[in-house]
């Protein structure tokens, strides 16, 4: 039988504020002691209140306009309450009832609308590590800010739950809300899975899978549960609704917890935490501060870059607000150069957080444009750009200094051929070339660069070559 | 001040604070007494008047500090096994702001476990007794410091109320108790109860007493995002601007004269009041609330309310008959919205991070359970029941959700009220102090005491009980002056013309 999938997404953001959600101490746990990023608020001492960080607010409202949503002038915190050593207060603090972020939508590069439900603020959990007889708690992660984004079940197919994700982790990594860092858990997310026939009215019992953090895990989970829900029901089998796990290694799913043992969290107002209320001046001001997005870019450059080197870039934020800075004419020619050669390099990871000025760039284009510049000469040039003992000389001096600046001028380049075909050495080879052996023209290019110490521009070399022995 | 003039000195003070404490050992005030700090804090201030140095408002002033405010001075228990052993390394505010202005801190008091009661009998340290009959309870939650006001140990001390925990205790020993407006006093390091009730207030002797702690402990506290702006400093004592009472200054740190009752300074005060009375002529209209006054409120507080109306018509004030049938939800919508919140600010104690951990503890289902098992008095437990029934999904709306309908019935009603009268005057418990294990085993008649205290606490409107007299026995009787939201100041002032 065939079956129609039907998939909604929830993802987790970790908001890269400076302190966190509910108390002023450092946000960013990375590289840092267990432990050493808890304030008594986030260690739940008695007596400690919640203060709300203004800037995960501003946040939020950034979040929220990069997906198109509605920011609620009025919202306000719940208590979701659950015991495990990971929530020191014995409750998370969310937003169950009024979240910040109303409803909206994510357009996919293949022109699919996903729409969101809404998305709120909360506190995230500690980590816990398991060991034989005892386990270790670090609550540095306690009350990072994060914003959970909950999808419509808009999505059908494993590559749209791929580009889903992948869409939002570039909307929030452009509205500059997270540091994106995919491997240390800055996004995850929790994959509801329902197959039916194709054409049912209702749609079918769901699984979710949770805790994924990386596109791919995404899609293959959605092809692992399409396939698994779906031999199910062609045996005549129901699907159980129920919280599954993801093991990567073995590219499967298993149960984890069904409905009947589902937790009650008890939600209840934060009572701690007066409500959130929003001028619309507010909401206005902190949304015009929202950076260019991936659809400005697509539309900037759709005709100039090609569309799969296009999209490949834009998984990098700071190789889009430079190509922004470039003269048009020579968009192309950087845009290849990243995609070709930065992306390529080992270090290119250090290498997108300094990245060379435009007007070096767009000198850089200039030669290779005027034949100044060979090719790999361009690409050894704008290497060199990036080089700590190099950059800030000018694209123009390290050209010169390198000695890569090619030789142009007729008059001199017809002398240097002159100087090689007088070589005893290239004699047989002029014979053969007039006798038709086109292929000795390349051994008498290679002569006169060598002769030019490189510098020669070896097209122009051909053609004088040519005229010569003809 | 009689520290500043040398009549005495800060060590002093303290030293006989101390002496008294243990004198009166067996009411079971003090969960802890703080004799090396207190006294090292004492002398540190004689040294600083000594060398003419400025000392705060309150220097070598001994108070008790109910135990469920957090310092590092000894453990901050709330009189829990839960908590024992745990020492903060935070001072809440509003101890904070004491301590700035010279208070001494010469132990910590008595209170029901996480402040659930009325009577301190849930105290994992056992009951504190009544001043006046050792056979009766304090009252609670916060016990321990009315009784340490009310026997003269202390010139005032803190409680925490949010049903009734500083008002009856009061009433019971014959002390002043305010519960100010919500969001008056910072809660930052006070272990809560119930986060949207709970109140930080004094016991003290004299109204104008209350009036300097006040001023002292009140304001915008930025860790505490519930508190309101500053309003207690800036508003005028009086209700309208011609009338201008005039402030006796505070017998906090100011002699008194010896084996002077000081119930009797009540009557000290009253001319001077009087006269700030008569050349201003203001007419105060004091309301009555008609269902309040029954057959099952106790004769002899009856007939306290009865006097002070007519002491009040004496002085030329206005009664004003109420009837506010919103209230009589109040106490169903308080053991509701309370316990919620209390199931919710108790889920922190699970023996992980600090506080009691039970030995029996194999794995981690077993280290909760036998954890708060151990840990909680039965009080707690019922509380921590009761909250997670009404929180959980299919019962939230038939209880959370209606008892907070009721709640914005009664806010509604006081308002209503106060655009009728300026305060209103009520009992503050239906009985005076009760026999010590007559209601402990009968919780709801337990609760029933709270039936007059609790709606304030829902509404958020400041309450300052009143000594008004003894019964019959020689049981202290209060009253409660009810007035509106910020008007703590006004209350406080007004509270002299029932002395």
């Amino acid at each position: 039988m065939k079956y129609l999938p039907t998939i909604g997404i929830e993802c987790h953001v970790q908001l890269c504020t400076k302190t966190k959600l509910f108390s002023e101490v450092d946000n960013d746990a990375k590289d840092k002691e267990p432990n050493s990023c808890v304030s008594p608020v986030c260690y739940a001492l008695p007596g400690m209140l919640p203060r709300l960080n203004g800037e995960a607010i501003k946040m939020a409202i950034l979040a929220g306009r990069a997906m198109n949503c509605e920011i609620n002038a009025h919202s306000r915190f719940d208590r979701k309450h659950y015991f495990y050593p990971d929530s020191p207060k014995g409750y998370q603090i969310t937003q169950f009832y009024e979240p910040i972020i109303g409803e909206g939508f994510v357009e996919l590069p293949s022109g699919t609308k996903v729409r969101i439900e809404h998305a709120h603020l909360e506190g995230d959990a500690g980590k816990l590590t398991h060991f034989d007889t005892y386990s270790l708690v670090d609550l540095n992660r306690v009350d990072t800010p994060l914003i959970e984004i909950v999808s419509m079940p808009d999505i059908h197919s494993a590559k749209d739950a791929h580009d889903y994700c992948k869409e939002l982790w570039r909307l929030m990594c452009y509205a500059e809300v997270t540091n994106g860092d995919l491997y240390n858990g800055n996004m995850r997310f929790d994959v509801n899975i329902s197959i039916a026939a194709e054409g049912a009215k209702e749609l079918g019992t769901r699984a979710e899978v949770k805790n994924l953090n990386s596109f791919r895990s995404v899609e293959r989970a959605v092809e692992y549960e399409i396939k698994r829900q779906s031999k199910l029901l062609d045996a005549g089998k129901k699907v159980v609704q129920e919280t599954r796990g993801w093991n990567d290694a073995k590219g499967e799913t298993t149960g984890q917890r069904s409905k009947e043992e589902a937790k009650d969290y008890r939600y209840m107002p934060e009572p701690d935490l007066p409500p959130i209320n929003l001028s619309a001046e507010f909401i206005d001001e902190e949304s015009a501060k929202l950076p260019l997005m991936p659809k400005d870019y697509r539309e900037a450059f759709g005709g100039v870059i090609a569309e799969d080197i296009l999209e490949i870039l834009l998984d990098y934020p700071s190789l889009m607000q430079k190509l922004k800075e470039i003269d048009n004419k020579y968009v192309k020619s950087v845009s290849n150069l990243f995609a070709s050669v930065l992306l390529a390099e080992e270090k290119s990871a250090e290498y997108l957080n300094d990245l060379p000025s435009a007007a070096d760039l767009n000198e850089l284009s200039s030669m290779n444009e005027k034949k100044e510049l060979s090719s790999t000469a361009t690409k050894e040039v704008f290497l060199r750009l990036f080089d700590p003992q190099m950059k800030g000389r000018g694209a123009k001096n390290i050209a010169k200094e390198l000695g890569l600046i090619q030789e142009n001028d007729l008059g001199a380049l017809e002398k240097i051929v002159d100087t090689v075909l007088a070589k005893p050495e290239t004699a047989k080879a002029q014979e053969d070339f007039k006798a038709g052996q086109e292929k000795v023209l390349g051994f008498l290019v290679g002569q006169v660069m060598k002769e030019s110490h490189g510098k020669a521009n070896p097209s122009a070399v051909q053609d004088i070559l040519r005229k010569k022995l003809s | 001040m009689k520290i500043a003039d040398k009549s005495t000195s800060a060590e002093k003070l303290v030293r006989d604070a101390l002496e008294k404490a243990k004198k009166y050992a067996e009411y079971n005030i003090f969960t802890f007494l703080n004799e090396e700090g207190a006294l090292k804090k004492a002398r540190e201030i004689d040294a600083r008047i000594k060398k003419g140095e400025k000392v705060g408002k309150l220097a070598g002033v001994p108070y008790a500090l109910k135990d469920n405010f957090l310092s590092p001075e000894g453990e901050t228990t709330a009189s829990a096994h839960i908590l024992e052993g745990f020492v903060s390394p935070i001072t809440a505010t509003a101890v904070a702001k004491l301590e700035a202005e010279g208070a001494i801190m010469i132990g910590r008091t008595n209170l029901d476990a996480f402040a659930h009661g009325s009577s301190t009998e849930n105290s994992y340290f056992g009951p504190t007794l009544n001043s006046r009959d050792k056979k009766r309870v304090a009252g609670g939650s916060s016990g321990g410091s009315a009784v340490a006001v009310a026997l003269d140990i202390v010139e005032f001390a803190t409680g925490t109320d949010t049903g009734g925990s500083i008002r009856q205790p009061a009433s019971f020993n014959g002390v002043y108790g305010l519960k100010p407006t919500y969001g008056c006093i910072s809660r930052y390091g006070v272990v809560a109860m119930a986060s949207s009730t709970d109140c930080i207030g004094f016991f003290t002797k004299t109204p104008d007493d209350m009036d300097l702690l006040m001023s002292i402990a009140s304001g915008q506290d930025p860790k505490d995002m519930t508190t309101l702006p500053d309003y207690y400093n800036a508003t005028d004592a009086s209700l309208d601007n011609s009338r201008h009472a005039p402030s006796r200054p505070s017998t906090i740190g100011r002699p008194r004269p010896k084996g002077r009752s000081l119930r009797g300074s009540g009557a000290q005060s009253a001319p001077v009041v009087a006269d700030g009375l008569e050349s201003s002529n203001a007419r105060v209209r004091v309301g009555i609330i008609k269902d309040f006054d029954n057959e099952s409120v106790d004769s002899d507080i009856r007939e306290a309310l009865k006097n002070k109306i007519e002491l009040l018509k004496s002085k030329g004030h206005e009664i004003v008959e109420l009837e506010m049938p919103a209230l009589k939800y109040g106490l169903a919508a308080y053991y509701i919205i309370v316990p919620a919140e209390v199931a919710s600010n108790l889920s922190r104690y699970d023996g992980v991070r600090y506080g009691f951990r039970s030995e029996k503890s194999d794995d981690l289902d077993s280290l909760y359970y036998n954890t708060r098992f151990e840990g909680f008095m039965p009080e707690n437990k019922r509380r921590i029941m009761i909250g997670n029934f009404v929180l959980s999904s299919g019962f939230y709306d038939a209880y959370f959700l209606k008892a907070a309908k009721a709640r914005t019935l009664i806010i509604n009603e006081y308002e209503k009220a106060f655009s009728k009268c300026d305060f209103i005057l009520t009992p503050v418990s239906p009985n005076p102090a009760f026999k010590l294990g007559e209601k402990v085993n009968d919780p709801v008649a337990m609760y029933l005491e709270d039936v007059m205290s609790v709606s304030l606490n829902l509404a958020g409107v400041p309450g300052l009980t009143i000594p008004a007299g003894e019964t019959k026995d020689g049981l202290a009787v209060g009253l409660q002056l009810v007035g509106p939201r910020r008007s703590d100041k006004a209350l406080i002032e007004f509270s002299k013309e029932l002395a």
